[in-house]
């Protein structure tokens, strides 16, 4: 007898599939066997939260691979090593970069403002230990060029800096305060694209947000972090999203999960207790669940319009590090020095997550999980779908380092491209709905005006057509390079 | 282990792929192939087999060559002049001599698909090009070697197509006549769907193409789009227009017989020579459906697959071109 399990869109509903042989001459039985998770089920509808709901929310196209969430998933959050010193990149989220307000010799304590905000679009940095600053100076960045970074090392106190002081509850403190706040704790977009939230916090005021969706999806494979957070933090997620809520004064909220992680939506379902005004999506398991613009479809049916933000549909996206940091600050008082970090990868001896003071290198953690397994290959920063590759382990883990990803020489090996085949494999997958084989050919013909005729602008570069590609052809790196043609002719004028 | 022993790859996102490579396709097409290579050995016996070796063998020996000399890399081993070879196969009538296989796939391999630069690049289904190629060349032998199944001596037969032309065209001078007529000589619709009527070796058996249409699928190879389309548009064009007046037609004949399954499932939705855009893939198969009944009810052939698919082959860049889909968020900026 074959066995078929599959979980259904409906996160309560269990179908089971069995087909058995019982003689030879008796002939072929299917038996379709249903169950239900009653408690789940009632669970979801006191929440508010009918069955149409949760069955929608998904996406079109995307892909299935290999999750290699085991490796991780089921290991507690463990406090890194006190760092013996730190780089911090004075560059650390989308924007303006920070100018030092420190020199040589000088010392600092854990949580003191090292670095200041230039420009709206910025976010403050701050030392994450106490010592003696030895150094001012460009270095590796995990983007690839180098930057200037503040090397501070340690005195092994973790003296903190005396201006540091709990701001209590929520209800002490206003929607202007809180914004305030997350700006002088220096807390970005812990996603990976580190954006400064409390831009994303001060909407222009004809844009009318009316709901906040924290981003629980975590769809790139191999990473825990998120996962590990909301298990064992789920209060904290729960008082960041309501922060968050008052600052905006928005009404709802939002909190979607990826339905391969029911230990974290049975934990975030505790800590609401009797909230009524979030609420939690069981999202399909599917990448790129966790792309922005996917998940505000999924969740609120909504179209973010091309080329347009979340906000322009009345929408707010944080992911549940940013959100932990936020609550984070309101407890203790604490700036953003240290984010959670998923150290993964067949090449790596004790695949963990981290909680990671910032600017530790990446050979220093890499040390703690045990070391290198077998040679490594490649060195990623964050998960394997969109992350970027490093040449050397002496870069710093900065706020958007979500993952350390070690694979080994096989499976970092860049298989040959062939012709393509016009499978339309690329056009299935997309998910924003492009002809993935059609921009990649023409930006590779150099047809850039062609490219952007075929909506190369609108590439979230999540890459779903590279992985899906059956002749291996350089899909996203041939669009991005389009994208990049298209931006500097613009430019142009 | 020090950074200065590390040995590191850099490269642009993503960094892991799928293990379905081009060599996984094309080997699924060939094991979606399987069923109806049985009904052919089943069927027609030692000379499906001898068509089918001679025909693969051509295929795959005709690639290896012509990559050798232009310097190519040779890719003989992505299973694709394998489904060439095998489709061309399954296009010849079951007393087709073996020579007849081996230059038709030759044809298919050097004219069809080299020529324009290999796989993906060819804009005609090179099996089909290079049996239409056959046909004008030994006409006699692609359209008179009709043989029942499982006749050792091979008694030679009409196929069922050409048995419903010559009814329908006996109906339309003697309207009366046509129903003793179709009852008597037509084969039943159980030989159909088994496959158990004279034809071109592969297309006798429906319900072997319907179980390789299934694997594939199920293993996502293709889409259910160009297949049930075109069947279905054949089906109801056909009952719609019958010989003694509007729906009197016998729709489900049509899509049982001939080269319709075979060619809807495996002909029309070869990659190179169809649109990738869903839309696009719907237009083809509306095309194909509308031709081939265009040509069965009204045309100078019993058989009209061949043709039809051909014609869109011709049409699909410009389908593709004309039917760009909307993308997420277009709706909206421009509202």
């Amino acid at each position: 007898m074959k066995s078929l399990k599959r979980r259904n869109l409906y996160s309560y509903v269990e179908v089971q599939v069995s087909f058995s042989l019982a003689t030879p001459f008796k002939g072929f039985h299917i038996i379709v066997k249903v169950k239900i998770n009653h408690s789940l089920r009632n669970e979801l509808i006191k929440r508010g939260d009918s069955a149409m709901e949760v069955k929608k929310a998904t996406f079109r196209g995307g892909i299935h691979p290999s999750y290699f969430k085991e490796l991780t998933n089921h290991k507690a959050l463990k406090k890194a090593k006190l760092p013996i010193q730190v780089i911090i990149p004075m560059q650390q989220n989308i924007g303006a970069p920070c100018e030092p307000i420190v020199k040589k010799g000088d010392y600092v304590k854990l949580g003191q403002k090292i670095g200041e905000s230039k420009g709206f679009v910025s976010a403050a940095i701050h030392s994450s230990i106490s010592g003696e600053v030895i150094a001012v100076e460009p270095r590796p960045h995990p983007t690839g060029q180098k930057v200037l970074s503040i090397i501070v090392k340690s005195d092994g106190k973790d003296t903190l800096d005396d201006e540091i002081k709990p701001y209590g509850s929520i209800e002490a403190i206003s929607s202007s305060e809180i914004i305030d706040l997350i700006k002088e704790a220096g807390i970005v977009g812990l996603g990976g694209a580190a954006f400064p939230t409390q831009v994303k916090l001060s909407p222009p005021p004809e844009k009318k947000i009316d709901a906040v969706i924290i981003n629980g999806a975590e769809c790139e494979p191999y990473l825990t972090a998120d996962h590990r957070v909301m298990v064992e933090k789920a209060d904290e997620v729960v008082l960041g999203l309501k922060a968050i809520l008052k600052a905006l004064n928005v009404e709802k909220g939002y909190i979607g999960i990826e339905n391969n992680k029911p230990d974290a939506i049975e934990a975030i379902n505790k800590a609401l207790g009797e909230t009524s005004n979030i609420s939690i999506y069981s999202l399909a398991t599917k990448y790129p669940q966790g792309a922005e613009k996917q998940l505000i479809h999924a969740i609120t049916g909504r179209e973010v319009p091309s080329g347009g933000l979340p906000m322009d549909v009345g929408v707010v996206v944080q992911n549940i590090g940013t959100v932990v940091a936020i609550a984070n600050t309101i407890i203790t008082g604490m700036p953003l020095v240290e984010r959670v970090v998923t150290i993964t990868g067949s090449a790596i001896k004790e695949p963990q997550n981290l909680l990671v003071r910032l600017g530790t290198t990446f050979s220093e953690i890499i040390e703690q999980c045990g070391g290198f397994s077998q040679k490594p290959g490649k060195i990623i920063m964050g998960g394997p779908m969109m992350g970027i590759t490093q040449y050397t382990t002496e870069v710093p883990v900065i706020k958007g380092t979500s993952g350390i990803l070690v694979l080994n020489e096989e499976e970092a090996n860049i298989p040959d491209p062939t012709p393509c085949i016009r499978c339309g494999k690329c056009v299935e997958v997309c998910p924003i709905n492009l002809l993935p084989l059609y921009i990649s050919a023409y930006a590779l013909n150099e047809q850039y005006e062609m490219a952007e005729k075929y909506k190369a602008l609108d590439c979230i570069e999540c890459g779903s057509c590279s992985y899906i590609c059956p002749s291996r052809r350089p899909l996203v790196p041939s669009i991005r390079l389009a994208k990049r043609e298209i931006v500097a002719q613009k430019r142009k004028g | 282990m020090k950074d200065n022993e590390l040995f590191l790859t850099a490269s642009s996102s993503p960094h892991i792929r799928t293990k379905e490579d081009v060599g996984v396709i094309m080997r699924d097409v060939v094991i979606a192939l399987v069923p109806a290579f049985g009904c052919a050995l089943y069927f027609f016996g030692i000379n499906a087999l001898i068509l089918v070796t001679s025909s693969v063998l051509s295929a795959v020996i005709a690639e290896g060559l012509i990559q050798k000399l232009t310097k190519k890399p040779i890719t003989i081993n992505d299973w694709s002049a394998v489904v060439t070879g095998l489709l061309l196969a399954f296009n010849l009538p079951p007393s087709a001599p073996w020579w007849l296989a081996v230059i038709g796939s030759a044809f298919a391999i050097l004219i069809v698909k080299h020529t324009f630069g290999g796989i993906g690049q060819n804009f005609m289904n090179p099996a089909l090009a290079a049996r239409a190629f056959l046909l004008a060349s030994w006409p006699t032998k692609m359209t008179a070697g009709f043989v029942l199944p499982r006749t050792l001596d091979g008694v030679s037969s009409s196929t069922p197509l050409a048995m419903l032309y010559a009814a329908d065209a006996t109906a339309t001078a003697t309207a009366e006549a046509s129903a003793t007529l179709t009852a008597v000589d037509l084969p039943s619709y159980m030989d159909l769907f088994l496959g158990n009527v004279a034809g071109v070796i592969g297309e006798t058996s429906a319900i072997a193409l319907l179980i390789g249409f299934a694997y594939l699928l199920y293993r996502g190879v293709i889409s259910w789009r160009i297949p049930v389309i075109y069947i279905g548009v054949v089906g109801l064009m056909t009952f719609v227009f019958g010989a003694n007046g509007l729906f009197t037609g016998n729709g489900i004949y049509h899509i049982l017989s001939g080269g319709l399954m075979l060619g809807a499932i495996f002909m029309a939705t070869d990659y190179s020579s169809s649109p990738v855009t869903p839309r696009g893939q719907i237009i083809f198969a509306l095309g194909c459906g509308i031709l081939t009944s265009v040509i069965r009810l009204w045309g100078g052939y019993p058989e009209g697959v061949s043709y039809s698919i051909l014609l869109m082959n011709v049409a699909a860049p410009l389908i593709d071109k004309y039917t760009i889909p909307k993308i997420y968020g277009e709706v909206k900026a421009n509202a």
